[in-house]
């Protein structure tokens, strides 16, 4: 389906990129993709998102949209077909709420897992799990957010079934262990499972070989 | 409409954002004022993940985080939107709601909770996302244009609070020279029915500042 000169601005190895990916395939909507090279980035990026310079930045016609929930929000509205919020007001705000939980809380203890070192990454290790159990909570024995399918919390959250394992393999410790958390290994399996992530993930071994070059960089900087 | 209450706390302007947008629209609730020290069982219960205020409780079912909330109240009650209908600018709004609640906040709070040269180093930060807020508001009478709506809410910690900041931490962010279209935004906004109805306690704000202030200072010069 034409979008219109719908552009997107990524990077290959972003889950932030990757959860607008998801939300254009799930509404079969057609889309020019511009890679950047964060380390020179395009004149045109640095235009569209003068405020943050990041990616993803969503471009439909002339107008650009930057931060990946206001993004994937924007195309829900613009494209009514295959919705990825529920209708229901009240489970809209579940679904913003569970997202911003994993923007706010997650994010920044798995980052500290991977981060940090020694006691400092056990904390992070700690509260990236307590965070895992609290989302399962979320996950209401359901197969996805979503329900049947994907949805709004998947797309924003989903990218943690990939990179997690990805994580656990570069820092040598395992976070998500199937008994303590059987619901979210059971969601990280069918996330996975599911046609429009399947064809979309980034190549294993090219990501763990740029997150080992960024986790050196990280550990060497704080030392 | 069913029963509404709101769990929140008049000195913070997580809650008062809410408080202000349900009176804006009209809509009568029941405001349940926390004891931040002294969490209820019944808030702990409607928000277990992050225990915190606002919590709205809309026919027993609660919804936590502001933003969120404002996003419910305006899909809920239609009357006196907040936000705009077309998407782009809808997702406008978004885009500097966070930058408003992450970006600018943040550097706000590291000018106001530091003291001597770390606040010296901290406050050109803060400066940048003002300057930036200043362009965006300039010729606009509100954040959402001619009426006052979901981003004005938003960035309303920064007509009522950083005043106070500027008082107890003895540096003054916004001021009319440096930033003239968000502090006439300030004035403008101040103005607003709904917003009068209820303003945040200027002295109760203050205290609790400089109570705040102070305790970092004995606390750094330990």
């Amino acid at each position: 389906m034409a979008g219109e000169g719908v552009k997107l601005f990524g990077m290959w190895a972003s889950p932030y990129v990757l959860r607008v990916i998801w939300a254009l395939k799930l509404k079969g909507i057609e889309y020019e993709y511009i890679e950047e090279d964060l380390s020179n980035k395009s004149p045109l990026l640095l235009q569209y998102n003068s405020v943050y310079k990041k990616v993803p930045v969503l471009v439909y016609g002339q107008k650009p949209v930057a931060e990946s929930l206001v993004i994937i929000e924007f195309i829900d509205e613009m494209w009514k077909h295959n919705p990825i919020l529920p209708e229901d007001p009240y489970e809209r705000a579940m679904a913003r709420f569970w997202a911003k939980f994993v923007e706010e809380k997650f994010i920044p203890a798995i980052f500290g897992t991977f981060s940090k070192l020694g006691e400092e990454q056990e904390k992070f290790m700690e509260e990236a799990k307590k965070n895992l159990r609290i989302l399962e909570e979320g996950l209401q024995g359901k197969k996805f957010f979503g329900g049947e399918t994907i949805g709004f919390v998947d797309v924003v959250g989903g990218w943690i079934a990939y990179w997690v394992p990805v994580i656990e393999e570069i820092i040598g410790i395992k976070i998500v262990e199937e008994e303590s958390l059987p619901l979210i290994n059971k969601w990280f399996k069918d996330i996975l499972d599911f046609n429009i992530v399947k064809e979309s993930l980034p190549p294993r071994d090219k990501l763990v070989a740029l997150q080992k070059v960024y986790r050196e960089m990280l550990l060497g900087s704080s030392a | 409409m069913g029963e509404l209450k709101l769990f929140g706390n008049s000195i913070s302007f997580f809650s008062i954002r809410v408080e202000w947008a349900l009176k804006f629209k009209g809509i009568e609730y029941e405001f349940i004022e926390e004891d931040l020290t002294n969490k209820s069982p019944l808030l702990l219960k409607y928000n277990p993940v992050h225990k915190k205020i606002p919590v709205l409780l809309h026919n027993g079912k609660p919804i936590a985080e502001s933003l969120v909330i404002l996003e419910y109240i305006e899909e809920t009650w239609k009357v006196n939107p907040l936000l705009p209908e077309d998407p782009y600018e809808k997702a406008k709004a978004r885009f500097w709601a966070k930058f408003i609640d992450e970006k600018c906040l943040s550097s706000v709070l590291s000018v106001f909770f530091s003291q001597g040269e770390e606040q010296e180093k901290a406050v050109e930060p803060a400066l940048e996302t003002l300057k930036i807020l200043d362009e965006e508001i300039k010729g606009k009478k509100f954040f959402g244009g001619e009426s006052m709506g979901y981003l004005d809410l938003v960035a309303s910690w920064i007509s009522h609070w950083l005043p106070v900041f500027g008082e107890c931490s003895g540096v003054n962010l916004l001021s009319a020279e440096r930033f003239p279209s968000l502090y006439a935004w300030s004035e403008n906004f101040n103005k607003v029915d709904a917003i009068k109805e209820k303003l945040p306690p200027r002295e109760q704000l203050v205290a609790i500042s400089a109570r705040r202030k102070s305790q970092l200072a004995a606390a750094e010069n330990k």
